[in-house]
């Protein structure tokens, strides 16, 4: 084991991924030179050279789409949109081309391009660059949705994601770049199919992904305190949803709460609860309970973000009250 | 119109003959739209042949092909067997796509179509896409990217020639300018209407070229190709084309006059060059009817191809939304969808 930040277990997937395959390449804004936005391509220019590592214009749209073309064109690009605010100027290229290229050919054609970003608030950047929007990719047919959260998953979902025929889209919590953890030396490509209980439980299952799997843990451990014992489920992979280990662990818990901070109104978070509705409403012993971003563009000052934001002590107090009825 | 006598006769002959086939392929998807055999959107290609046959004889098999939404002629050219673009056009399983994609997306993988893309201006990326794979690969092919000239008024046409010249990438820019962006005349949408004059702005050559001479747009093709072959970077054709037809089949006309269609009528690029191979003793009335006759027997089995098509299977709907190992993965992950079909199954 050794310790490592999530922003060089990322460089260190990316490195190895240019390493292991010569079809692999990066691409996007500032990727290069300055190194990545959130330093994640550091050093990889040197590395690997220009024609692997290439800036591109600030042209979101035409980066993204000559992604797609390469992709079809037999290589394996890697591309960095710095983040998710700003993939919406891609968004053409992304539903209308990369999600539905393999189907509407007759699967004549596929797209095996990874597009990686970051997404999240927390860092007092307001209300345009600060989004959640990983539960609307989740929402497209034709694409894989990824919100790793550990450095292990950092790596490991990058190196399992250029090997993937379709295109993969890759969330980056950017609150957890500077985050700390412990990764296995040996371990390349992880499962991107699967759900991981990060805490088992028996009294309630936390249901959550990306940067409030943090949240959720701390959370835990308080409400363990006070003799709640929660099961917290990160759930890695948005599309396809592993439904299976969210319906097996509400089937023991009988309470299922969901953290995403995304805006609550048409949120992942919604179809999380869904699908325990569909699935599991006979083994709930109450309602599913989200807590998810209060319904405001994310404000500047700290304590307007903060209290924008799911915390530890608003998943608490949401737990708390379940136990209630 | 060219004047250049040299032709050699078979290759003129075939020049026609394409456009012939284009020409007479799309009046048969007419009747068979009001027939109700062909449903969903349809945009004809009538009036701008020459373009497609005239561009693509600058290319090799290797060369990529992106087109948009009016691709019917393109595909024809490139060879993609009249049958299975007719059975795509019905939305049968024997169709170029599967019958998944109908008129406006057409795909050959053998053939490197990559569509039959029907977002204006979204095919520009996946072209730049396409040349940078090559020029990775250090291959020696070019992509030809054709567009509307309701495509240069969005930022993706920018951002392409932009990149594509920034990389010296081996891309054809090819806009076929029929002079209407749907129903917005060009002057309406462009302060800038003199399109190939756009590729200065990012250093490219443009060039402008009649579209309804067959020949010229050829050559212009042919030149352009060698250069953007050679290594020197994109380059950016525009054909002055006209569209005789309307926008698609819900199209009232009411932005342009019946007096400007039959002005552009009498520059038909079927007509003129037919005309101008009898004057170079050519062609014979006799060759015209063994030709007519050749593309209506060829449509009249495409049409019988599709008729006999069948329709791909409905529990093939989500086959290919990824590659199979995913499908098993979705399947056996859905579980509430299981319950609620076996539920169903069971009552």
């Amino acid at each position: 084991m050794i310790k490592t930040t999530y922003r060089e277990a990322v460089r260190t997937g990316l490195r190895e991924a240019l390493k292991s395959d010569p079809r692999v390449f990066l691409m996007g804004e500032d990727v290069g030179r300055y190194g990545g936005t959130y330093a994640c391509s550091h050093g990889l220019l040197e590395e690997f050279g220009p024609e692997r590592v290439r800036d591109t214009p600030l042209s979101e749209s035409v980066f993204v789409g000559a992604g797609i073309g390469a992709a079809l064109g037999g290589m394996r690009p890697i591309v960095e949109v710095m983040t998710v605010n700003f993939s919406l100027l891609a968004l053409d290229q992304i539903v209308n081309n990369a999600a539905t290229i393999r189907h509407m050919s007759g699967g004549q054609f596929s797209v095996p391009l990874v597009v990686r970003m970051a997404t999240g608030g927390g860092r007092q950047v307001a209300a345009q660059h600060s989004h959640s929007l990983e539960g609307w990719y989740a929402h497209i047919p034709g694409i894989t949705v990824l919100t790793p959260a550990t450095v292990t998953d950092a790596r490991g979902m990058l190196l399992a994601s250029v090997r993937e025929p379709d295109p993969v889209f890759i969330f980056e919590h950017a609150y957890l770049y500077p985050m700390e953890g412990e990764l296995e030396e040996e371990v390349g490509p992880v499962d991107i199919s699967k759900a991981v209980v990060r805490r088992p439980g028996r009294d309630v299952t936390i249901i959550t992904f990306g940067g409030s799997l943090w949240k959720s843990l701390e959370a835990a451990d308080r409400l363990a305190a006070e003799g709640i014992e929660a099961e917290v489920i990160d759930l890695r992979v948005l599309r396809p949803l592993d439904g299976a280990t969210i319906l097996a662990s509400v089937k023991k818990t009988h309470r299922a709460i969901i953290v995403d901070e995304a805006w609550r109104t048409g949120s992942f978070a919604a179809e999380v609860s869904a699908q325990i509705m569909e699935g599991g409403f006979y083994d709930l012993d109450g309602p599913v309970a989200r807590v998810c971003s209060a319904e405001v563009p994310l404000p500047y000052p700290k304590h307007l973000e903060d209290a924008a934001l799911p915390s530890v002590g608003s998943i608490v107090q949401a737990v708390r009250a379940m136990q209630g009825e | 119109m060219s004047t250049d006598k040299t032709i050699d006769r078979q290759k003129a002959l075939e020049l026609l003959r394409q456009m012939l086939r284009i020409r007479r392929f799309e009046e048969k998807t007419v009747e068979l739209y009001s027939l109700g055999k062909i449903r969903g959107f349809l945009h004809l290609y009538i009036g701008e042949e020459a373009v497609a046959v005239g561009a693509l004889q600058a290319l090799t098999p290797e060369d990529a092909i992106v087109a948009t939404y009016r691709e019917h002629g393109h595909a024809l050219v490139r060879g993609t067997p009249a049958g299975s673009l007719m059975a795509e056009l019905y939305g049968k399983a024997n169709g170029c796509a599967r019958g998944r994609g109908g008129s406006m997306h057409f795909f050959d993988a053998a053939r490197r179509f990559y569509g039959g893309l029907a977002i204006v201006g979204g095919g520009l990326p996946i072209a730049v896409g396409l040349a940078l794979a090559d020029k990775l690969q250090d291959k020696a092919r070019v992509t030809a990217c054709f567009f509307g000239d309701g495509a240069v008024a969005e930022g993706e046409f920018h951002e392409s020639l932009n990149l594509a010249a920034l990389w010296k990438l081996p891309v054809l820019f090819l806009c076929e300018n029929n002079l209407y962006a749907m129903g917005t005349a060009l002057a309406r949408h462009q302060s800038q209407t003199d399109i190939a004059r756009k590729a200065q702005a990012y250093d490219l050559p443009g060039e402008a070229v009649d579209g309804m001479d067959v020949l010229a747009v050829e050559a212009a093709t042919k030149r352009a190709t060698e250069v953007v072959r050679g290594g020197g970077g994109p380059y950016l054709l525009e054909y002055r084309t006209y569209r005789f037809r309307a926008h698609s089949m819900y199209d009232a006309e009411r932005y342009r006059t019946k007096e400007e269609v039959e002005q552009w009528k009498q520059r038909d690029p079927i007509v003129i060059f037919e005309g101008l191979l009898r004057e170079w003793k050519c062609l014979t009335s006799d060759d015209l009817a063994r030709m007519e006759a050749a593309i209506a027997a060829e449509i009249a089995d495409a049409i019988a191809f599709a008729e006999a098509g069948p329709w791909e299977p409905v529990e093939d709907l989500t086959k290919d939304v990824y590659t199979e190992a995913i499908n098993d993965q979705l399947s056996a992950l859905s579980l509430s969808e299981q319950k609620i079909r076996k539920l169903r199954d069971e009552g």
